[in-house]
């Protein structure tokens, strides 16, 4: 009995211990969440510190005089003949008239590699919107090759020997002249967001694989959204309880749980081979994203209409609406926010997918941004992972922007579920 | 209202997955698939040519060698690729399958050379290998001394070569199924193996065992599968200065401030001394092209004007800056007129 009293002290050791206990417990909690945190932020910290570069190109002020005898000699505009002149020789031309002193074979391909080899292609396009510039003289901001550009923003090391880098002395001093003249700026980089991809990294956009991405998801949610709702409808509130039913929703929950790159292989079997539809499209990758998201919106859809009080349906049954009014009247509107919740976080799952695309040809170099579903495309995080393979060294910080990107819509999708989810979940 | 709504939105669903189904357009884009070594010329030389001519930008996948092949290999029209590219040659296994799917006539263009590096990270010194040592380090089993194989005891570079730093045995590599891999392991491993006479002399008696032996890469953790990503290996190497790493030339020139070739027999990996074949560790890169389909997906024959160009793969053409070695200058006469007139593949 005195046992008891002396336990029940607050001082008792008993007593401490269990204080103890209790605060080591939270101890614990509070250093699992700094530790996620603090991974959450290196990885935050690498790929923003190496990413937020490529939002900046490096471009070369130089005056072009659009030569009729170089672009059009002949004086007919003949398109074919617009797209395909030397358009390069104009921006080096332009170049070289600011280093009237170079003049050898060598030199002349160094002081040229100053310049992206997409300086052509924006000179081209102006040419084609405007003929009537051709023998004029414009002031332009042309993208400086990727070297240039690493140099103009401190990422190479210019104490290391010459054979250690990429760019030469010469190129270097080049480079030193121009920006001291002020013909050398970092701008925006607005090819980043409107180019398709490239092999040279001061070229390379992210638009294309964003274009293809969208068409692929709208595919990907016109096919599973509908289907998704009908199935959890039909199992929810139609379905008698049986053994096969029971089948089903077993299934239905391993298939949610089967790698995404089996979906890939039956979307090549079927897709592809019996039905013969076009590689690499994004429609073709809307519907295997599809098969793999069906199962996740399924799953949310049934919980969004187990949540529904059952009192709602008797109340709607009681007053003569027929089991499918009561459904579509009554049971659906409600549980709607929910399936859509469910919806969208199935397709930002689907978004980060690759491994499922590689089989059905997404994983591809793609230049041309794609104007339809039938058209080739690749994705987000493919155009990542093709950037993280290339060997040179600007295109690292390419991947680290492009995740970026994935991140951003990836936060958006997440923050509509949840706004979703406040705006509208109603509690009874 | 959401009934109809719901109704409308799943027919429209079906109606386009059915519509879609045999609508397969005639395709006006060259298509090409194969080898992840061969992928940033292939891509180059495609950018370029989408670029400057009136064609659409060709699509490039990168499937490695032999996957590339597979499907080159896989049949005739619209819904296989028009040119696969290879980091070897094509082997008579897939000719024998192209011709039984019906693709009989192949027109093979080999572009120039890609060099196989040894490097390790500049922190430390740049090693001077011969492949005798190579393949000492490297393979599972190795001769004794007298004739007799055992397994490998070597743990150090020193216990290989006592004129080699006494540093561990750590070498990060391509998996199995990466085109580099084998080039490394038929050159720089069988180069090695067959300067102990008595096994160059089991490759006329017994060509299995010879061939087990010499391509073989011992397991005990020594050689590290790295995956196929270079610039992972590249930065693995510059964390750790011991570990030697196998990848190809480009990415060694795009990554000179961090890694250093190893010299192999005396030669460091330089452009000059792998197009002029001193260095040892080089190999040929191929494209093979459907002689059947020139013509009806339209470009592919100026597609193959543009890759066999000088302004491309000459030895001031661009490709040379993305890291490929030329061929000289014969070889790539002969192969561009093998272009022009689709000379059919002899094996």
């Amino acid at each position: 009995m005195t046992d008891l009293i002396e336990n029940t002290r607050a001082d008792s050791p008993m007593l401490q211990k269990r204080y103890r206990a209790e605060r080591r417990f939270r101890a614990y909690g509070i250093v699992a969440i700094l530790i996620a945190i603090a991974f959450l932020g290196v990885m935050l910290i690498s790929i923003f510190g190496l990413g937020y570069t490529a939002f900046q190109q490096t471009e070369v002020k130089l005056d072009i005089y659009f030569d009729p005898d170089v672009i059009d000699p002949s004086g007919e505009r003949d398109p074919t003949t617009l797209s395909t002149a030397n358009y390069q020789s104009l921006a080096r031309n332009a170049l070289r008239s600011h280093f009237p002193e170079v003049t050898g074979r060598r030199e002349k391909r160094e002081l040229h590699g100053l310049l992206s080899r997409g300086a052509s292609n924006e000179l081209r396009e102006m040419v084609q919107e405007d003929p009537a510039i051709i023998g004029s003289t414009q002031t332009l901001w042309l993208p400086a090759s990727d070297d240039l550009d690493l140099l103009i923003k401190g990422q190479i090391d210019t104490a290391l020997p010459e054979t250690q880098r990429q760019i030469s002395d010469q190129q270097i001093a080049w480079g030193l002249a121009l920006q001291a003249d002020g013909l050398v700026e970092r701008n925006f980089n607005h090819r980043f967001l409107t180019n398709g991809d490239s092999r040279e990294p001061e070229l390379a956009g992210i638009w294309g694989a964003m274009v293809g991405s969208f068409l692929a998801l709208f595919v990907c949610f016109i096919l599973s959204f509908p289907i998704g709702v009908m199935a959890a409808i039909y199992l929810e509130e139609f379905a008698p309880t049986n053994r096969l039913t029971d089948l089903i929703e077993v299934n239905i929950n391993n298939l949610a749980a089967v790698p995404s790159i089996v979906f890939g292989l039956l979307g090549l079997a079927i897709f592809l081979n019996f039905m013969d539809l076009p590689r690499s499209a994004p429609l073709v990758g809307g519907m295997v994203l599809a098969l793999m998201t069906l199962p996740t919106i399924i799953i949310a859809a049934r919980a969004a209409l187990k949540a529904v009080p059952p009192s709602i349906r008797e109340a709607a049954l009681g007053v003569g609406a027929s089991p499918m009014q009561t459904v579509f009247h009554h049971v659906l509107p409600l549980g709607l926010p929910g399936m859509l919740t469910g919806a969208i976080i199935g397709m930002a799952q689907a978004l980060g997918e690759t491994a499922p695309l590689l089989m059905i040809g997404m994983v591809a170099f793609i230049v041309d941004i794609p104007q339809g579903i039938f058209d080739p495309a690749t994705a987000l995080p493919v155009q990542i992972f093709i950037w993280a393979d290339s060997p040179e060294r600007a295109f690292l910080a390419k991947t680290a922007a492009g995740i970026m990107v994935l991140l951003g819509f990836l936060i958006i999708m997440n923050l509509s579920a949840v706004l979703l989810r406040r705006r509208f979940t109603r509690r009874w | 209202m959401v009934q109809k709504k719901l109704t409308l939105m799943a027919l429209a669903g079906i109606a386009l997955a059915s519509t879609t189904v045999g609508a397969a357009q005639a395709r006006d884009q060259i298509r090409i698939v194969g080898s992840s070594t061969v992928f940033p010329f292939s891509t180059t030389v495609a950018e370029e040519f989408g670029r400057s001519t009136q064609f659409k930008t060709p699509v490039v996948e990168s499937t490695g060698s032999g996957g590339g092949l597979k499907l080159f290999c896989s049949g005739v029209g619209e819904s296989h690729p028009d040119i696969t590219n290879a980091s070897r040659r094509i082997k008579k296994s897939e000719v024998e399958l192209c011709a039984k799917n019906g693709v009989a006539e192949i027109v093979e263009v080999k572009v120039g050379y890609d060099g196989i590096v040894i490097a390790n990270s500049r922190k430390s010194d740049q090693l001077e290998l011969s492949l005798r040592d190579v393949f000492l380090a490297l393979a599972k089993d190795v001769p004794n001394g007298n004739g007799k194989l055992i397994a490998n005891p070597y743990t150090t570079w020193k216990d290989v070569n006592p004129s080699l730093p006494d540093s561990k045995i750590e070498v990060l590599g391509p998996p199995p199924t990466s085109g580099t891999r084998d080039a490394f392991v038929e050159l720089a491993m069988e180069g090695g193996c067959k300067t102990f006479d008595w096994i160059k002399a089991m490759k006329k008696t017994d060509k299995k065992a010879y061939k087990k032996l010499c391509h073989t890469i011992r397991e005990d953790g020594a050689f590290i599968e790295a995956g196929e990503n270079d610039n992972l290996i590249v930065q693995k190497l510059d964390a750790n200065p011991q570990a030697l790493g196998i990848f190809g030339f480009s990415f060694l020139d795009q990554n000179a401030d961090m890694v250093q070739g190893s010299k192999i027999n005396g030669a460091a990996p330089e452009f000059e001394k792998i197009a002029n074949g001193s260095y040892a560790i080089s190999r040929p890169l191929y494209f093979y092209v459907k002689a059947a389909h020139v013509g009806k997906v339209p470009g592919i024959k100026e597609y193959m004007a543009e890759f066999t160009s000088e302004k491309a793969w000459g030895p001031e053409g661009y490709l040379t800056d993305k890291g490929l070695i030329p061929m000289p200058e014969e070889e790539r006469a002969k192969f561009r007129k093998g272009t022009e007139t689709l000379a059919n593949l002899s094996m």
